[in-house]
């Protein structure tokens, strides 16, 4: 259970902090005292966010952070796989943010799918005279090109914002004309301290433009529900949606993994609303709660005991038809999660692994690492807020290091200081890591791998784990640092 | 609640008299608020007697981000229960002040300030509309009413024209309408029928003629408009009446601006102009001798 409180032996909070500071001599007198509240060991028993967030990044320490266009194309936007998302600016910002994220797709590429790079690549002229002839030009060829594309974002990048073009206008004349819907999302990269504002914005962008305008053709049953802020990475909505089929519900709609613009539109009509990555997708959620007094609950699909927990407390919710059928699921998919632990376990028990993702990640996955006997010595987030921490607190083990948008400088003397057998993290930290002779996992992305969600997903995660960690490549590796 | 932006050219007197028109309104017991859309932050000093000292874009730069103000660090109220927010920004041949307006006005909007006991908002805008940045005010869901500030001199007829343009293009997509013109009068030859004659070319009214007087200078000396300085001077009557006949007016219309030949006509049938001559132009004075 995870409030019982969690000890790693040799780490304390005098140790913790003890590592902290002697990271924080590095900085100048200025900079160490903007980073020092953002590193705190944790405190389990308190509940409660140790360190401070959602602050503005301190120049020059080297942050893994994206901006609020990558949230939102990246994140929500990009996912929803029959509409045509366009990236409004120069070339750079849709190129490279074109499937870099894994949020796989189904459909046909250019008929239900339209996962191509769209983008209005301004010249010069546009910044000088506006870019608003030339995207409404774009959004009228995307329409001849893409007939069958359910409707078309226009995802604003920084220069759009600082010439004031008015999107907004552009989307709302052509969306009459071309008879589609258009949705202009304000998401210029500069907005906000980090990619989280961009999801914010989109999603009060589906709340302005999008949610009731669409109906479900079937009626409405007393198991529909949505699956919100789950994105499809590496697969994982193909295990986490047919799990919960299986369980007794009728997953509607799923925002926004392999989403369709329709299903999300109808979204007010479902009885509950499953909530998986909370960091992206709160404010959604509340906004169907207050809205259309749709109740919402945060499940989390990883590992086996997390999964099972998850199942009951959603089963809570229900009557008892649903109960029985969620029990006869755990029955069927206990003793095969046991069978994967017990051949993984003997490898990876008594391992340490320290965690740096986006917002969700870290505090839903740590429990997963613990079914395989391994333990979590250190965690943090990109962009996570107050709230994210507070449910951090009582996953953690009791005084283990919490870093909130941890610099490269910070990660890499507290992996030296705490010699972790693996590090869960981003493509940006990967090869610092790899370079130092530790074990790696590209968390973002499931590292070309997945899915790791649901009963599906652990098999492949605990694979990948073991793979990571027992790899005999690193007896070969001396690290010269 | 209805939403005003005042423009004109540059230095004719917008701050002046949307201020002096906002105290009018105020003191026919009207909720008012000003968001100045300038980075020179201005636009709120007579109501504020003070420079507004907290603008938004100031507390941006202070704090580092936008997220991090709150309402009440940027909202000060001043004479007449008159709510006051300047959008700030940079210091001329830097940064862009554009954003710095789009940025106040979100963050006003995102932040409540829009209140519905509020009767008027006044967007009293820079000079020069140079980009996207400063036509957010007449965008969707702000502004639907402009007023533009002019005077019988040539170059603000022009402007007038000229913003009548661009009030044209957002009238074609959007709500927004011309309410009419205000002569901020200079004393120039036959002003009143000049701007008369200007208003009804563009299909609109010239709402007030406001004269000129010294007392307006005397009022803002003392950081105050000329309502709040002298209640009883004559000036403040005009205030009053123009507070009035805005408040009143349901003349609200998309302009049709003229052609550059059809302004120059309208400024020779007042004598303004003399005929064109093709054989004076690019003629020097001593050569022309």
């Amino acid at each position: 259970m995870s409030n019982a409180i969690k000890k790693i032996e040799g780490i304390t909070k005098e140790s913790t902090q003890e590592m902290i500071d002697k990271a924080l001599e590095a900085y100048p007198e200025k900079g160490k005292k903007k980073r020092a509240p953002h590193l705190a060991p944790n405190d389990q028993a308190s509940g409660s966010a140790c360190v401070k967030s959602n602050r503005k990044t301190v120049p020059g320490v080297m942050s893994a952070r994206g901006c609020a266009y990558a949230g939102a194309k990246g994140v929500v936007w990009g996912p929803i796989r029959d509409m045509v998302h366009v990236s409004h600016g120069p070339v750079g910002c849709g190129w490279y943010s074109w499937g870099t994220r894994r949020n796989l797709m189904s459909g046909i590429t250019g008929v239900t799918n339209f996962a191509m790079q769209f983008t209005s690549d301004f010249q010069e002229k546009d910044i000088v005279y506006g870019g608003d002839k030339k995207l409404k030009t774009l959004l009228q060829e995307a329409k001849d090109l893409f007939p069958l594309a359910k409707g078309i974002s226009v995802l604003s990048e920084c220069p759009v914002g600082l010439i004031g073009d008015d999107i907004n206008a552009v989307a709302k004349q052509s969306s009459t004309e071309l008879d589609i819907p258009i949705i202009p999302c304000n998401c210029e990269g500069f907005r906000g301290v980090s990619q989280s504002l961009g999801h914010h914005i989109s999603n009060d962008t589906i709340r302005d433009y999008i949610i009731e305008t669409r109906e479900f053709a079937e009626p409405i049953g007393p198991y529909d529900i949505a699956l919100i802020g789950e994105y499809n990475i590496g697969g994982d909505a193909w295990s986490t949606k047919p799990l919960l089929e299986e369980c007794g519900f009728n997953v509607k709609a799923v925002w926004t993994g392999d989403g369709e613009m329709e299903k999300i539109a109808a979204t007010h009509q479902v009885k509950l609303n499953v909530i998986h990555c909370y960091r992206s997708m709160n404010y959604m959620c509340k906004v169907m709660e207050e809205k259309y007094g749709i109740p919402w609950i945060e499940l989390n699909f990883f590992g086996p005991t997390k999964i099972r927990e998850s199942l009951r407390k959603l089963a809570e919710l229900f009557d008892d038809s649903i109960k029985e059928k969620v029990e006869a699921v755990i029955a069927k998919y206990d003793p095969i999660m046991q069978s994967v632990i017990e051949e993984y376990k003997p490898r990876l028990d008594g391992k340490k692994v320290m965690l740096y993702v986006g917002g969700l990640r870290p505090r839903h996955t740590i429990n997963a690492y613990e079914d395989l006997g391994m333990s979590c010595v250190g965690s943090g987030y990109e962009f996570a807020h107050g709230d994210d921490y507070d449910r951090t607190s009582v996953e953690m083990p009791d005084a283990t290091v919490v870093y909130d948008d941890v610099s490269e400088l910070e990660f890499e003397q507290f992996a030296d200081a705490l010699k972790p057998d693996l590090i869960g993290s981003g493509i940006k930290e990967k090869y610092l890591f790899q370079k130092m002779g530790i074990p790696f996992r590209q968390m973002h992305s499931w590292d070309y791998s997945g899915p790791y969600h649901g009963y599906k997903g652990f098999p492949i995660f605990a694979r990948d784990v073991d793979m990571a960690v027992n790899s005999p490549t690193w007896d070969l590796v001396k690290s010269p640092f | 609640m209805r939403q005003i932006a005042i423009y004109g050219k540059g230095g004719i007197g917008k701050s002046t008299t949307t201020q002096n028109t906002v105290a009018g309104l105020a003191a026919l017991g009207k909720k008012v608020m000003i968001v100045g859309c300038d980075p020179k932050a201005d636009s709120t000093r007579l109501i504020l007697h003070a420079k507004a000292q907290a603008t938004v874009m100031d507390l941006v730069r202070e704090r580092g981000t936008v997220e991090d103000l709150e309402l009440e660090d940027v909202l000060k109220v001043g004479y007449g229960d008159v709510k006051c927010v300047e959008s700030g920004g940079p210091e001329p041949g830097v940064g862009c002040a554009g954003r710095g307006v789009i940025t106040a006005i979100n963050f006003l909007e995102e932040n409540g300030a829009y209140t519905p006991d509020l009767d008027f908002v006044f967007y009293d805008v820079l000079g020069d509309v140079v980009c996207g940045g400063f036509a957010m005010p007449i965008r969707e869901n702000k502004a639907e009413e402009i007023y533009i500030v002019c005077s019988g001199e040539m170059m603000a007829m022009y402007a007038a024209n000229n913003i009548a343009k661009g009030i044209l293009k957002y009238a074609s997509s959007g709500k927004v309408r011309l309410g009419g013109l205000i002569c901020n009068a200079r004393k120039t030859d036959m002003e009143f029928e000049l701007i008369s004659a200007l208003a009804a070319k563009l299909g609109t009214q010239m709402i007030h003629f406001v004269p000129r007087d010294n007392q307006v200078q005397r009022a803002e000396l003392r950081r105050m408009t000329v309502i709040e300085y002298s209640p009883e001077h004559p000036q403040a009557n005009e205030y009053r009446t123009l507070a009035q006949k805005i408040s009143d007016n349901k003349m609200l219309v998309v302009p049709t601006p003229l052609e550059m030949e059809e302004l120059e006509d309208l400024l020779m049938e007042f004598g303004i102009m003399e005929a064109e001559d093709e054989a004076i132009v690019g003629v020097a004075e001593a050569a022309s001798k």
